[in-house]
């Protein structure tokens, strides 16, 4: 069960600080939510637990984040070994429109040279869309196009593509913020169930959601802009929305501000 | 109050309140107070629109005349020798009437494959270092090279292909001493004026394919060089195609460097490497250069050799515009 820990995380775009001095301990098998106004760095800080945010030219990254106790970020790590063990949903479904929903589904394994027998990649579609709650919607049009598919069942397609390689960490950045409301629930349905087998942490603009669906919830905000945005509060869920302890994540929940 | 009163005291800018309405509503008040009838402004300009319409129709039809016509003549002109001989005939020994284009389709056919085949990894290399590799650099020399790359892209692209000609005879020259002619000198030629077109459509194809895509597949585990083969290039594969296609139909109809350097003969040859080559557009230009005493019939073939010069090259462009829809459709 994989542990995440977060210390005194920055990250920067050039000579932007983004994030200051985040830490953060997020529990295996439970979903932490990380809320926040816009701006506020919640989806670079999670794009630092995969090392996505160093793609970007110019972005860096100093602290430390450790993934069961190994070191996620130094020069000993592999960025392409850190992400196949951390799973990412975008804000914006992307299934890969030259593929098939099947092909979409193992993208990952081919993405990383891997080869599977037919049987057993039959297999691993219908387990990863059947964990995805996709599969008696696509079971007859597997070799049709995942552009075909409504936004919900593409995103559904996207979580399925990220489950088939079984990471310990999925990373979910505001997935559900381009959805209507049905699909928002079959979403936030599925993230409880992933929970038993992956640690979950999902940025989101929606406190309602963060309440509904989170163990763990952490506040983040920034000052002003062109400040770095900071951890404010980090607590479970319920002690968070009931009773903060900072007025900030007080004015927050109530609507004040963000 | 007039409207205009109205809209002065009531105008945010000057910061006064005045009057008791709020400044939206007082312009709106403003507004409704003008008549809708069309006054004499508003016929002017109604003419004035009339007119520039008509100019602006006027200029697409003047351009699309010249076209039309030179269509026009190179069909009716080309259809007299359109027959099975053109075809399957070379010119060698041919001195009036019959004989065919056979060695010069053959040798624009080869010298084009040859040049794309040149032309077209290095056009499409340079795009992927330039928006894979280049862009996402934190090296200032690497951005640094990557700008004298797209200077010197640019530049190539502009040069007059007379000027590539003479620079690969000048080439070639050094390697097998002066006045050698060859297919492949023709062909590298050729690719030197069709790389840069090919580079450009290639890199403004690769850098439109969606960042979230290059992200969604890193997040998966991807190295870049899978990422880049599994999901960048097929994604971008119908816009590399037509890339490719217009680098071919820019190149196909090139006279002035194939003259320099494949130069021309009467009979056929298919080894690229060794001796002159005749191409379609040298053909043409050598049959109306050089009419023997039959004139007609060195024209007549240099009219069919421009049709079918023509046909291919309107085939080329409709090839890559069909290739180019059919990817923006996907996108969709």
């Amino acid at each position: 069960m994989s542990h995440l820990q977060l210390d005194r995380v920055s990250a920067y775009y050039g000579a932007f600080q983004a994030v200051a001095d985040v830490s953060l301990n997020i529990e295996p098998c439970s979903i932490t939510a990380l809320i926040g106004p816009s701006g506020c760095g919640k989806s670079t800080l999670l794009r630092t637990i995969n090392r996505l945010h160093e793609t970007i030219p110019g972005a860096r990254v100093t602290g430390d984040v450790r993934l069961n106790g190994q070191d996620v970020l130094g020069p000993g790590s592999d960025p392409v070994e850190v992400r196949s063990r951390v799973g990412m949903v975008f804000q914006r479904a992307n299934p890969f429109p030259t593929m098939s929903i099947s092909e979409n589904v193992l993208a990952g394994v081919k993405l990383r040279g891997r080869r599977l027998a037919p049987k057993q990649a039959e297999q691993v579609v219908e387990r990863s869309l059947k964990a995805a709650n996709l599969w008696q919607e696509t079971k007859d049009r597997l070799k049709k196009s995942g552009a075909g598919l409504s936004g919900g069942q593409q995103q559904r397609l996207c979580i399925a593509r990220a489950i088939a390689v079984q990471p310990e960490v999925l990373l979910m950045d505001e997935p559900c913020s381009a959805l209507d409301p049905a699909s928002t629930a079959a979403i936030e349905e599925l993230m409880v169930t992933l929970k038993s087998d992956y640690t979950v942490v999902v940025v989101t603009h929606n406190l309602a959601q963060a309440a509904r669906v989170s163990d763990q919830t952490a506040f983040m905000s920034v000052d002003r802009a062109g400040q770095p945005g900071r951890l404010i509060e980090h607590g479970s869920t319920v002690s968070l929305f009931n009773a903060p302890t900072q007025t900030a994540t007080c004015d927050y929940i109530a609507g004040k501000f963000g | 109050m007039t409207g205009l009163d109205l809209i002065e005291v009531d105008s945010p800018v000057t910061g006064s309140t005045g009057s008791s309405l709020a400044p939206g509503r007082a312009q709106a008040l403003w507004r409704s107070s003008q008549p809708l009838a069309s006054t004499r402004r508003q016929r002017r300009r109604r003419i004035k629109d009339r007119a520039m319409t008509a100019a602006l129709a006027a200029c697409a039809l003047i351009a699309a005349v010249p076209l039309v016509s030179l269509l026009w003549t190179t069909v009716s002109h080309g259809l007299a020798r359109l027959d099975p001989t053109f075809f399957n005939q070379s010119m060698r020994g041919v001195a009036g009437v019959g004989g065919g284009a056979l060695h010069a389709i053959w040798g624009s056919v080869l010298i084009t494959l040859a040049a794309t085949a040149l032309a077209a990894p290095v056009g499409l290399g340079t795009a992927l270092w330039l928006v894979e590799c280049a862009d996402r650099s934190r090296s200032a020399l690497t951005s640094g090279l990557a700008r004298a790359v797209r200077a010197v892209v640019g530049v190539t692209a502009g040069i007059p292909s007379i000027v590539a000609g003479l620079f690969v005879y000048a080439l070639i020259a050094l390697v097998a001493g002066p006045g050698y002619r060859s297919g492949l000198a023709g062909a590298i030629a050729l690719a030197v004026i069709m790389t840069p077109v090919v580079e450009s459509a290639c890199e403004e194809v690769l850098a439109r394919v969606p960042g979230e895509l290059r992200e969604g597949a890193l997040a998966l585990g991807a190295p870049q060089w899978r990422c880049v083969t599994s999901v960048i290039l097929p994604t971008a594969r119908p816009g590399v195609i037509s890339g490719v296609l217009l680098g071919v139909s820019r190149v196909v109809g090139e006279t002035a460097p194939l003259l320099l350097v494949a130069g021309f003969t009467d009979s056929m040859n298919l080894n690229l490497l060794d001796g002159r080559m005749a191409s379609l557009p040298v053909y043409i230009y050598s049959q109306w250069q050089n009419k023997g005493v039959q004139a007609a019939a060195y024209d007549a073939r240099a009219w069919t050799a421009a049709l079918v010069l023509v046909a291919l090259v309107l085939a080329l462009h409709l090839t890559a515009r069909l290739s180019a829809r059919w990817a923006t459709r996907k996108e969709h």
